[in-house]
């Protein structure tokens, strides 16, 4: 799984190479702050990772380092984008915090990407009433979006709706149906 | 063709929308009757097989009708016909002994007789200790709607014995819904109170919620996800057509009519978060009536119809609440347990019913308005949706049965329970309508 997302990595690599100019922006990327960087980094590195000779930048030992983890970093921000669903306990809209890496990749694609949409779908677990969870899932759906947009993603990029406990994702009752069901997806438009 | 108290769905199909397909003339579906429990106190009554005169109609007797009614409020424990010591039609040949033998409170006689197209009924019901008569009449339906006939009868005789009206002659709302075959169908129906005569109103892919009946009985609000969120509609039951009251940013759900039926009670997040709102619906104008950073929902009338109850978790968990008046101060009305959900006041002002949580089981309670004392009714343990019947004798609400959601209907002191598992998958929300004169 590892292999094809950083295969995927190299292929959003690929495309930005073809696709961006010669400009950089040149900044160095620091720890932690990978995320607008490291498009300037992959255009002026862009060539280099495909085993080109790189006469700028300090050293070329340095720079193909600086572009390894600028691929790395990359590779792991579209796998956490990889996922979608966000899950709740019962009865709560706290975001987890497991799910906040995740969130703030989305957020970053979204703030990188001002084109792309997406649809937040609040769910709730059947127990309880059908009206106070359509109000629950409602209310799931929009502190992931207070989250997306606190980390950089746009209002007009997100839609929320709730379906409360009307589209299970798994039938039964049980606590692990339960659990499974206590969920926000994320759906690109 | 004669109307009798019936709703004569249009023929008219309307044009289908992607996802929606109106069905207004008859798709038939019946619900069975199971009967799980009966209570302890119950009176004895025997309700004789009528006589017969002329050619009946195909179908259940009228005295079967009766008698299934008479039970399902669990306040009536009916005679089988088998133990009957003999088959009176009229007070000659009522021999009160005989009854009080069996252990009678009441016995019901009477006999049909079939003229062209109408079958007319005369029937007497009898106290049996006192030996006197305490109800006599003559009815007379036609012969397509014997079960309006029972029904009415049931009704007469509850009202002559408990001397509460009986509530036979309502019908019921629900949701339907068949996953078989991989696309779910979602079916909003309306069938007598036994479940009897069941006809779709809607039929969606996606879901129906929270059907609400109009005062008179003539209407229903419901929720519809045909367009992808949450919109409320109010639904011609004679016409079929539908109109579309609510579709605002976010939500628009939980309906439910005022006394007057000019205006519905809706939860809207146009603002930001779910609150209560009324809407005038001839102009359309909303009215705020509650504002708070917490989910409020579900509101209800109570009885004097100027308060409401809702549903609000402000205190960190769902719990019901009252308001006096719209914009009064609010008076929490469940303390008992982390969640409560989903207020139903019945009409004399005496209690407010709704789900909640023991443990981890989610029942139907009750509390004593004057008294605040709760009381938990339901020993089901997945309960959903009551509904009060308009006399507030019995409740129906949703419950959770093998894995299949089937309906209820108790007495609203839970003393009995009595089962309508759906012929067609999961049946659920059922709104009780009103006693329409």
């Amino acid at each position: 799984m590892k292999f094809s997302a950083q295969s995927k990595a190299f292929a959003l690599l690929l495309s930005v190479g073809l696709v961006a100019g010669c400009s950089s922006t040149g900044g160095t990327a620091e720890d932690g702050e990978y995320g607008s960087d490291v498009g300037a980094v992959d255009q002026e590195g862009g060539s280099t990772v495909y085993g080109g000779d790189d006469q700028r930048g300090v050293s070329s030992s340095a720079m193909t380092e600086k572009e390894r983890m600028a691929a790395r970093e990359q590779a792991e921000q579209a796998a956490l984008r990889d996922i979608t669903v966000f899950y709740f306990d019962f009865d709560t809209a706290e975001i987890k915090p497991e799910a906040r890496d995740v969130l703030v990749a989305h957020a970053r694609y979204l703030a990188n990407n001002p084109g792309r949409n997406v649809r937040l779908e609040g769910h709730a677990d059947e127990r309880g009433t059908k009206e106070y969870n359509l109000a629950l899932g409602e209310r799931r759906a929009n502190a992931v979006q207070r989250f997306l947009i606190v980390n950089g993603a746009s209002r007009g990029q997100i839609e929320t709706v709730s379906y409360g406990e009307e589209k299970p994702a798994v039938m039964g009752s049980s606590e692990s149906a339960w659990a499974q069901n206590r969920r926000v997806e994320l759906v690109f438009e | 063709m004669t109307q009798g108290i019936w709703y004569n769905p249009s023929k008219t199909i309307l044009a289908a929308i992607a996802l929606v397909f109106v069905a207004v003339s008859g798709v038939r579906a019946e619900l069975l009757i199971r009967i799980t429990e009966g209570a302890d106190s119950a009176i004895p009554v025997a309700v004789v097989p009528f006589a017969e005169s002329g050619q009946m109609p195909a179908g259940d007797k009228v005295s079967s009708i009766v008698q299934a009614d008479l039970t399902m409020t669990g306040e009536f424990r009916a005679l089988s016909p088998e133990k009957m010591l003999s088959l009176p039609s009229r007070r000659e040949e009522v021999y009160f002994r005989d009854w009080r033998l069996l252990g009678q409170r009441y016995v019901l006689v009477g006999g049909l007789s079939r003229s062209g197209d109408r079958v007319q009924a005369r029937y007497e019901l009898f106290d049996v200790n006192r030996e006197e008569r305490i109800l006599g009449e003559t009815a007379a339906a036609p012969a397509s709607n014997m079960r309006s006939l029972a029904h009415h009868i049931s009704d007469k005789v509850y009202e002559a014995i408990t001397g509460v009206p009986g509530v036979f002659s309502t019908q019921l709302a629900f949701v339907t819904l068949d996953a078989a075959g991989g696309k779910p169908r979602y079916r909003l129906q309306v069938s007598d109170v036994d479940g009897k005569r069941a006809r779709i109103r809607l039929e969606s892919q996606e879901p129906i919620l929270s059907p609400a009946w109009s005062p008179d009985g003539k209407k229903l609000a419901y929720v519809s996800f045909e367009t992808g969120k949450p919109v409320i509609f109010v639904h011609e039951l004679a016409s079929g057509k539908r109109t579309k009251v609510a579709d605002f940013p976010g939500l628009n759900s939980a309906p439910a009519w005022s006394d007057d039926g000019r205006s519905l009670l809706m939860t809207l997040s146009r603002d930001g978060n779910a609150e209560i709102y009324r809407m005038n619906l001839e102009t359309r104008q909303l009215t705020k009536l509650t504002n708070h950073w917490a989910i409020d929902t579900e509101a209800n009338w109570d009885a004097s119809g100027k308060g409401i109850f809702f549903t609000s978790d402000r205190s960190g968990g769902p719990q019901i609440y009252h308001m006096e008046t719209p914009g009064a101060e609010l008076r929490r009305i469940t303390f008992g347990s982390r969640y409560n959900a989903r207020p139903r006041a019945d009409s004399n002002g005496e209690f407010v019913y709704y789900v909640h949580q023991r443990d981890s089981a989610f029942h139907i309670a009750r509390t004593d308005l004057e008294t605040g004392e709760e009381t938990i009714l339901t020993r089901t343990e997945s309960d959903e949706s009551p509904s009060v019947a308009p006399n507030g004798r019995m409740l129906i609400y949703a419950t959770d049965q093998n894995g299949t959601s089937v309906l209820t209907v108790i007495s609203s002191d839970g003393g009995a329970a009595y089962s309508l598992p759906g012929s067609e998958g999961e049946v659920r929300d059922p709104a009780w309508g009103p006693l329409v004169r």
